[in-house]
């Protein structure tokens, strides 16, 4: 195994996690194969449970899978390391420090300072100094995450995680908890982002829209045991803009991802559920 | 024929959690201090009450002016400030770096804290015998009832504290390639910091009570000796002026921490 070429980014093989407390006995991942190509922007989707986040987590190195390997760059995950760079979904900024504080946050730590010159430190800084003008918030520069918009607070994280040019940005539903319109906005940053920096982007959702609008490729996973249902390219130029999603081949594959979802999420029986109830109160 | 337009109605005071102006707030708190105070001199003056078992507030000012000009009051204070400073310090040197450990790593926890939680359910109080019989009524003696009664608990919320702090907080470090010593030291420090003070600041309430309590049975100086002694010779007035006295510094404690909060923290303090 140690021998072997692999050629992509990230490679996952029969990779399988059960929590230690789980009483159903059910596997939060199962036999999950999965190859990220160099630069791809791929993204996972799928009902609650279905072990997307935990996924993400195991390629942070956050939490272990209990079978199966995942590599990067050829070499196994197995810790958290400053070349896999995560971005969390809320409240992961350090509201004691500034927001360039926040940025350069990583750049104070032993493993990111080996032999330091002073040259090295104002490239850092230039750095810090260009992702805040990347992000637009260059004006806020001293100001505490507390007084900025989440979507700001976002900003920032990410910022704050490109910092040490991370070959690979995992991203745990970083913008689950902003609003329709910021949402837009950090979806055109976040390409933005991808194209100059060139970097891996493995991005987890809830939103269906927002899997298809960034992704290269969308990974629909099942719960129940978590595993990958199916892998779709998505059928539309590397470069997007807002109005591809009234295009049709976007809204054939939502419709298409969103109606496998349903199935899988048990709204069915929800469904029958209902039937049964509304009968019940209209027989009384 | 329509009216024209009422002006908006201002919002009644008494909305369920609603806003109040500083104005107001100050003279609700003018009148939840005053009231008493007035009653309290009413009571006194009239014939219900024997001046001996309730004197009135000019008398005890009074007192406390004589306390703090022919007898010695900075030397009984002072002793007492020192007694709660000694053992609070003790506690909090000792308290931070253990709450911190058990907050941070879930074998400390589980090695520490079921014993800190039995020990802090013996109350300190019960303590005392013990203590003057290892210490006498030496200054040990007070310290060590003031660290009994409040080193567990400032454990146990310490560490609560540390737990507090926001898990991706901690991931964050994590995929930024920190060391354990540099999460604890950058992160949960830093992030706990400001409610570690706030339980500093409750604990030193405590470390106020367990002093009295220490001063009332084995000490020979004090404010607290004070109003044991004054007691014996119905010296009601100096009752009350130590009781009010150790209020007011207990409160004018309280309000440093605070201050302190405010000045070390404004990330926390509204805007800017």
């Amino acid at each position: 195994m140690k021998n072997e070429i692999l050629p992509s980014k990230v490679t996952i093989r029969h990779l399988g996690k059960v929590y230690d407390g789980s009483t159903t006995g059910v596997a939060a991942l199962q036999d999950i194969n999965l190859s990220v190509e160099h630069n791809e922007f791929i993204t996972l989707v799928g009902a609650s449970g279905c072990g997307k986040s935990t996924l993400l987590r195991i390629l942070a190195g956050l939490e272990y899978a209990t079978s199966g390997e995942a590599y990067c760059d050829g070499k196994r995950i197995d810790g958290p390391g400053a070349e896999r760079a995560m971005v969390f979904q809320h409240y992961s900024l350090y509201p004691w420090l500034s927001v360039l504080g926040n940025i350069k946050f990583s750049r104070g730590l032993k493993a990111n300072r080996g032999d330091i010159t002073s040259s090295d430190v104002e490239a850092a800084s230039g750095r810090a100094d260009a992702l805040l003008n990347l992000i637009g918030l260059d004006k806020v520069a001293d100001s505490f995450p507390n007084q900025l918009s989440g979507g700001m607070q976002q900003r920032v994280a990410i910022a704050r995680a490109l910092l040490g040019r991370p070959s690979m940005l995992l991203m745990d539903e970083p913008f689950g908890a902003l609003d329709a319109q910021s949402r837009e906005v950090m979806h055109d940053m976040i390409l933005h982002i991808h194209r100059i920096e060139k970097t891996t982007i493995v991005f987890v959702t809830h939103d269906v829209e927002e899997a298809i609008y960034l992704g290269q490729r969308v990974v629909l996973m099942e719960p129940r045991p978590g595993r990958i249902h199916s892998i779709y390219p998505v059928p539309l130029p590397r470069s997007r803009d807002q109005d591809m999603k009234h295009t049709a081949p976007f809204r054939e594959l939502k419709a298409e991802i969103l109606a496998r979802i349903r199935e899988s999420s048990g709204m069915a029986t929800d469904l029958e559920l209902l039937d049964k109830l509304c009968a019940q109160s209209s027989a009384m | 024929m329509s009216a024209p337009p009422a002006s908006p109605r201002r919002p009644s005071l008494w909305v369920i959690a609603g806003p109040l102006s500083r104005r107001h707030y100050w003279m609700f708190a003018a009148i939840g201090l005053l009231v008493p105070f007035i009653l309290w001199a009413a009571l006194s003056a009239s014939a219900w009450v024997d001046p001996v078992f309730l004197p009135g507030p000019a008398r005890v000012f009074a007192r406390l002016a004589t306390w703090l000009i022919e007898d010695d009051l900075m030397t009984d204070a002072g002793i007492s400030i020192y007694r709660v400073m000694v053992g609070f310090l003790l506690s909090a040197v000792l308290a931070l770096p253990l709450g911190l450990l058990i907050g941070a790593f879930r074998p400390v926890e589980a090695l520490l804290e079921p014993l800190t939680d039995f020990i802090r359910y013996m109350p300190a109080v019960a303590f005392i015998p013990l203590v003057m019989l290892w210490f006498g009524i030496e200054e040990s003696a007070k310290i060590s009832i003031i660290f009994i009664g409040t080193f567990f608990q400032m454990v146990l919320m310490v560490a609560e504290n540390v737990r507090l702090v926001p898990r991706a907080q901690i991931e964050a470090a994590q995929t930024m390639g920190a060391s354990r010593e540099e999460i604890i030291r950058l992160v949960l420090l830093q992030s706990a910091k400001p409610a570690i003070l706030d339980t500093l600041r409750i604990t030193m309430g405590w470390a106020w009570t367990y002093l009295v309590v220490a001063e009332l049975v084995a000490a020979n100086s004090g404010l607290g000796y004070s109003i044991l002694k004054a007691q014996r010779f119905l010296k009601t007035d100096v009752i009350f002026g130590g009781i009010i006295l150790i209020g007011v510094i207990g409160l004018l404690m309280d309000q440093a921490f605070r201050w302190l909060h405010r000045k070390a923290f404004p990330y926390l303090h509204g805007r800017g």
